[in-house]
């Protein structure tokens, strides 16, 4: 049976991602308690606003030794979401510099939008650099929504998963064996949205 | 490549959704849920709620003012989060981080400040720093005075001395992420869009705008992404004289080689409220 645990820190969009996973028919439950950490079968890492806050919020509430344990040693299937996503980096630049989790090496900073309007707001195509389970039945151009000023660089090349141009390309979806995390939000972004969740929900 | 977007505005005035005329009069185009099931059915880029109620102009004739079926925005943005899973704004009546913090919690995206930061451009900065630039929407209200435009607030009621794209440079130092403009004076008219002007602001700014007020036509959408530099196009009335609204808007801006997201259709569970 699949139970989602939607980690609770204070992020914004935590009920917006209870919403999208609830409306799967699955048992979802936000939560920052080790037990609901380790009885779940995914867990997901919210996330909006800026790097530096989410990233103490993180560390003040989260059971990170557990996390650690279920998702880097456990190989549990792990998503983040926007700055869910950012904080799986070792380190952002977005005011003044942070660590993050160091998950899946690489730094955070600012988009390079040459002159495009920034924050990056709206909805922009996606295109896969291989195969993965999470994207699959979306098509190369598949929109999802995104609202962000900075990305994810990942260290190693084979990290990204897909992405997504904007003045410059960058990374929209890192992985690594179980850790997922996407620059965009599913929460807002409609079927495409719904079928990625539905992709995260289908891997063991 | 992002996509330009459209955007659906919806006027809620005491509980209902309205029609409004150069923020002067306001018809009533009845309860907000079906509006709002039908534009996410028809997969909005995004939408903006703007709550226009203002207790002291209260229009003690109309007889429809104590319907049991009025819902507060609280109870709207809550049951569209549950259900149609898309972008959503919500501006007016905030004047707090508090009522900023109980927008997002019941699932709005960003907020629009409009008069608040006219009385405390700090406002804009702190709301900024607490919640990221993503999540603060300038909205920026401008009228014609003597032959000059000016930013006003409180609904139109008070004229400030600003101007508008010295305005918008300011919040945009101040930490807004994005600029929703609109012309009072165009305001359900149908004349389209103030066009000089949208693109005088969009070309000062770095941060995305969103053009808004004037819209009689799909053709005046298709103009407001051609011939200015604005990041997204906004019209509330419009999209409520037909069906399937939405979806005949992106059709003609597809038509017209515009790169906006293409039709699409969502189905929405039932909404609750």
């Amino acid at each position: 049976m699949v139970r989602v645990c939607v980690l609770n820190y204070g992020s914004g969009n935590v009920g917006s991602v209870f919403n999208l996973f609830s409306s799967l028919d699955v048992t979802v439950k936000v939560s920052n308690r080790s037990s609901d950490v380790e009885h779940a079968t995914h867990i997901v890492l919210p996330g909006v606003g800026a790097f530096g806050a989410a990233m103490r919020k993180i560390r003040n509430t989260l059971p990170l030794e557990t996390l650690e344990n279920t998702v880097l040693g456990g190989g549990k299937p792990f998503l983040g979401i926007c700055v869910g996503m950012q904080v799986l980096a070792d380190t952002s630049t977005e005011f003044g510099e942070h660590s993050g989790l160091g998950w899946i090496s690489g730094r955070v900073e600012k988009l390079d939008a040459r002159g495009l309007p920034l924050p990056h707001i709206g909805w922009n195509d996606i295109a896969p650099s291989r195969e993965d389970p999470l994207l699959h039945e979306l098509q190369a151009d598949t929109d999802f929504y995104f609202l962000h000023s900075f990305a994810f660089r990942p260290a190693r090349i084979d990290d990204t998963l897909a992405t997504a141009e904007f003045g410059e390309r960058f990374c929209a979806i890192v992985q690594r064996d179980n850790i997922r995390g996407v620059q965009f939000h599913p929460e807002k972004s409609q079927n495409a949205g719904i079928q990625l969740a539905r992709n995260f929900l289908g891997m063991s | 490549m992002k996509k330009r977007r459209l955007i659906p505005v919806l006027l809620l005035r005491n509980g209902w959704l309205v029609q409004s005329k150069q923020f002067r009069r306001w018809q009533n185009l009845g309860n907000p849920i079906t509006a709002v099931k039908r534009l996410s059915e028809w997969a909005s880029d995004e939408l903006i709620y703007l709550d226009i109620s203002r207790d002291e102009t209260y229009d003690l004739r109309r007889d429809d003012l104590g319907h049991p079926n009025r819902h507060t925005i609280f109870e709207i943005i809550e049951d569209v989060s549950k259900n149609a899973f898309m972008p959503i704004t919500v501006g007016g009546r905030i004047r707090s981080l508090v009522d900023i913090e109980r927008r997002l919690a019941v699932g709005a995206d960003k907020v629009a400040i409009n008069t608040k930061a006219i009385e405390d451009p700090e406002f804009v900065s702190i709301a900024a720093r607490e919640f990221g630039s993503q999540c603060i929407v300038a909205s920026i209200d401008f009228r014609e005075i003597n032959g000059i435009k000016l930013v006003v607030g409180s609904g139109a009621h008070e004229v400030t001395t600003f101007e508008p794209c010295a305005w918008a440079r300011r919040v945009e130092d101040l930490g807004a992420g994005e600029i929703l403009l609109n012309s009072v004076d165009r305001d359900g008219m149908r004349t389209g869009y103030d066009l000089e002007l949208i693109d005088a602001v969009s070309q000062r700014v770095r941060i995305p705008v969103i053009a808004c007020g004037g819209v009689g036509n799909w053709g005046h959408l298709a103009e407001g992404l051609e011939k200015t530099h604005a990041d997204a196009v906004a019209a509330a009335n419009i999209f409520h004289y037909t069906d399937q609204s939405v979806f005949l808007a992106k059709k003609h801006l597809v038509a017209r080689k515009l790169d906006v997201r293409p039709p699409d259709l969502f189905t929405v569970r039932e909404l609750r409220i």
